[in-house]
């Protein structure tokens, strides 16, 4: 019998290992591997024409912190993410709210909302550029002005906030509509018998309760927020005046690492942008005991 | 009455809101469109109340940026690189998902750490060393190039271990008592049952190769080799300032995954929300 057992269990892990096989191999090769040729990059200098790598320790790191152009790229992605994530959260808290009901059209509104999600972000972005055009664009049209939306550093990085928001509010909205729902409906009576309606009951019943959600939204939006790629190299051009003030530092590590064919010092960048991200999660994950309440 | 009244008050109001909304989402897409059937000269007009095109709809754009940017290659490598990823991101994760959710293996734990790890680190990190061995291998501007780094999915396979830990243990003890080995629970008890979470997987995965924009760019600069994206950013490094034609690739870019999402609408949204903020 005990051996009968053993059999058994050993098929199963055979059969486990095989399942598993094609993931696991594929991960080794296509991204446990990577993650320690761009730590080794990292530190080498990459030759002329991208050939050839030449051990030079910490140089990359040496030259990135006292790198004007990595802080300023670094400034403009925090700045995205720091006018984007609230406006964004904002909006699609109250379309999820106001769509959180038995009314008409509900979902012709949610279907729309929800457009760009399925759109590529470049033709997205293609279409904002012409929708900002200075001289011809629809929105200087309505409003009347002559704003130089993506050629005025000043104004170019809101225009890059309007698409980004634009762009995912929709998705957003879904999952805070989800959240909404799943709010038991005698929470709210209970708390219309103790008084408490509308902005009293929304800011002590619904906030609380979608708390986790807002958690992932904001912790994920952060992230999202500073691998920003495709919107700022799509909308501007590159000669224009304002792109320094737009360009991301994921931009600027994809024009060392693959215009320029300096992977090392690339790699260097990118490996300084997942440290902040990974300290930003770090205190988001501390601040999570203090404000967001799982059930 | 005062009730009524203010309660169909608040409805107008919310519905106020919500149509001003609306038209701000739609207001791009008619933009985009009505561009696409302008002359170049209509498109430049400066009378603001110029917005349909008023000599006739032109379709020349179309034509012309098909023929330039030969957009029947486009779809096809869009299109099989989506099948591709969606096929080998389906297949292996449903495999890795039904072990880890249901078979007892040795190191279960630490490959499963590895899932996770995968999940964790942001994703460019891999870039550099991803396009190293496209181009070590001589698979720059190939299909496979585009497939690469779809291949296998870690997020896909925590997504489908869930679906196969939330079915009940009796469905595969009693195939067992029938005799059925691992192979046959896994494929004709388990697998239909999490249908739903293969396709909100497949919808992810297609939606996020459709719309990514860098790798394509590295991996398949040719134009007959890329996928509409990455064709997207040089179209508008050519026709910089004609925006009908611009906009009437922009228009072909995105129809076909419109239209999709019209019909299938409710595993696009399903599908999206299990991703959550990935896409």
């Amino acid at each position: 019998m005990k051996t009968k057992m053993t059999k058994r269990a050993r098929t199963e892990a055979i059969w486990g290992l095989l399942f598993i096989a094609p993931t696991i191999i594929g991960l080794l090769i296509l991204n446990y591997y990577p993650i320690f040729e761009t730590v080794w990059q990292s530190f080498c200098k990459t030759g002329d024409f991208g050939i050839g790598n030449t051990f030079i320790g910490l140089g990359n790191f040496k030259k990135l912190f006292t790198d004007k152009e990595v802080f300023r790229t670094l400034f403009n992605s925090f700045r995205y993410a720091i006018l984007s994530l609230p406006l964004t959260v904002a909006i699609s808290l109250v379309l999820a709210v106001l769509l959180n009901r038995k009314m008409k059209l509900r979902s012709v509104y949610r279907t729309i909302f929800f457009l760009p999600m399925v759109c590529a972000p470049a033709a997205v972005a293609m279409v904002w550029k012409w929708m900002f055009n200075q001289d011809y664009g629809l929105l200087n049209h309505m409003l009347g002005f002559k704003i130089n939306w993506v050629t005025d550093p000043a104004i170019a990085m809101l225009a890059i906030v309007i698409v980004g928001v634009w762009s995912s509010i929709g998705n957003n909205m879904i999952l805070l509509l989800g959240g909404l729902q799943d709010i038991p409906r005698d929470y709210y009576e209970a708390a219309s018998v103790d008084g408490s309606t509308g902005v009293h009951a929304f800011f002590h019943i619904t906030i609380p309760l979608l708390s986790p959600m807002l958690f992932f939204i904001i912790q994920t939006g952060i992230m999202g927020a500073l691998n920003l790629f495709d919107l700022p190299f799509m909308i501007m051009d590159q000669s224009s005046r304002a792109w320094p003030s737009v360009k991301t530092i994921t931009y600027l590590f994809y024009e060392y690492a693959f215009e320029k064919s300096n992977r090392g010092y690339g790699a260097a960048i990118i490996l300084f942008l997942i440290c902040i991200i990974s300290i930003l999660t770090f205190i988001l994950q501390k601040s999570e005991k203090k404000w967001v309440h799982y059930d | 009455m005062s009730w009524t009244v203010k309660k169909n008050l608040t409805s107008t109001l919310i519905h106020a809101v919500l149509i001003i909304g609306s038209l701000a989402m739609l207001l791009p897409f008619a933009w985009m469109v009505l561009t696409a059937f302008k002359t170049r000269s209509e498109s430049i007009s400066v009378n603001p109340f110029y917005i349909f095109p008023a000599a006739g709809w032109h379709f020349e754009n179309f034509i012309e940026v098909w023929n330039s940017y030969n957009f029947l290659v486009l779809y096809k490598n869009t299109l099989i690189m989506i099948f591709l990823r969606v096929l080998c991101a389906c297949l292996t994760a449903t495999l890795a998902g039904y072990a880890f959710g249901r078979l007892k293996f040795p190191f279960k734990n630490f490959f499963f750490a590895m899932i996770l790890v995968q999940m964790m680190v942001p994703g460019q990190i891999y870039i550099i060393p991803q396009y190293l061995i496209v181009s070590r291998f001589h698979l720059m501007n190939t299909q496979l190039a585009l497939l690469l780094p779809g291949a296998v999915t870690a997020f896909g396979t925590y997504l489908c271990k869930q679906g196969y830990q939330s079915l009940p243990v009796s469905l595969e003890e009693a195939a067992e008592l029938d005799g059925a080995n691992v192979w046959q629970r896994f494929l004709f008890v388990m697998l239909p049952l999490t249908r739903s979470s293969l396709v909100s997987l497949g919808i992810f995965t297609a939606l996020f190769a459709y719309k990514d924009l860098m790798w394509p760019m590295i991996v398949c600069p040719k134009t007959n080799a890329t996928t509409l994206t990455a064709a997207l950013s040089r179209l508008q490094g050519q026709f910089s300032s004609n925006y009908p034609q611009l906009m009437a690739g922009a228009v072909m870019a995105v129809v076909p995954m419109l239209v999709l999402y019209l019909i299938f609408q409710k595993q696009f949204v399903e599908g999206i929300a299990t991703s959550g903020g990935k896409l």
